[in-house]
């Protein structure tokens, strides 16, 4: 630690952004914040099983615009974790490691994360809550 | 000859520098297998109950099915993530004490939270 005279290997900053360092970062990211959502979906279930009261004070959390904010945000994380999720298996499996491949698979991340995010609401907003 | 340049010993363990082999990859890639199904049967299910009440919510993760999904999904998405955050705290916390102590903390929470997750889904799906 000590030692600050001794060179350092590039980091972050020295990078220029691509895309699919972008979905790298994102998909930890958003696997931190599923996993801290995913707490929301358990108080959900404990308040459905403990009754009416308890149901109606998570949906009114839930509904209200700080939670909708949560919601939509916790679907573009999912959607992307998911997205990107199912290219790194791919990709673990050996196959589309091809430079042009892999930028055009983690563009589709992100672009898809963002038309299922959007599909998912708008279905809330028109189908859903009639 | 062989181009494997480990000790036939080491080889034969199969643990590898992680001292405790593939098992977290594993686990980590077949979670994410099941999760790709539960998460749109998820998805699908939460969307078909937006504007429902209380009891058409609750009859809904009675029904069978609907109850041994969810039960899965608890499961699963709690496991995937505790793999998923104990990479993450190897990578980035560099205190050993503190590294250790994320690690039994998210580990305790996630069965925590599956143990609630799971005895919710019961009472709702039995009627207790």
């Amino acid at each position: 630690m000590a030692q600050t005279t001794r060179p350092l290997s590039p980091h972050l900053q020295i990078y220029k952004w691509q895309s699919q360092m972008v979905t790298s970062i994102l998909h930890r990211a958003t696997g931190i914040a599923l996993a801290v959502g995913s707490l929301l979906i358990l108080w959900g279930l404990v308040a459905l099983s403990m009754g009416p009261d308890a149901w109606a004070t998570f949906h009114a959390v839930a509904a209200s615009p700080l939670g909708l904010v949560l919601l939509f945000a916790w679907t573009w994380a999912l959607w992307f974790h998911f997205i990107n999720g199912i290219r790194h298996l791919y990709q673990d499996a050996g196959a589309g490691y091809a430079i042009s491949t892999f930028i055009k698979a983690s563009w589709f991340s992100i672009i898809g994360s963002l038309v299922l995010t959007l599909a998912t609401w708008a279905y809330v907003f028109m189908g859903g809550a009639a | 000859m062989s181009r494997d340049l480990r000790n036939p010993l080491q080889r034969a363990r199969g643990l590898g520098s992680a001292k405790e082999g593939v098992g977290h990859w594993w686990n980590q890639r077949l979670t994410a297998i099941a999760l790709v199904v539960l998460v749109l049967w998820f998805v699908v299910l939460v969307l078909g109950l937006v504007g429902h009440d209380y009891q058409a919510v609750r009859a809904s993760i009675a029904r069978p099915w609907n109850a041994l999904l969810m039960i899965a999904f608890i499961i699963a998405a709690f496991w995937h993530a505790v793999l998923g955050l104990q990479v993450v705290i190897e990578d980035y916390v560099h205190t050993r004490w503190l590294e250790v102590t994320s690690m039994v903390v998210i580990k305790l929470l996630a069965v925590a939270g599956v143990l609630a997750g799971v005895l919710a889904v019961l009472r709702i799906a039995l009627g207790s």
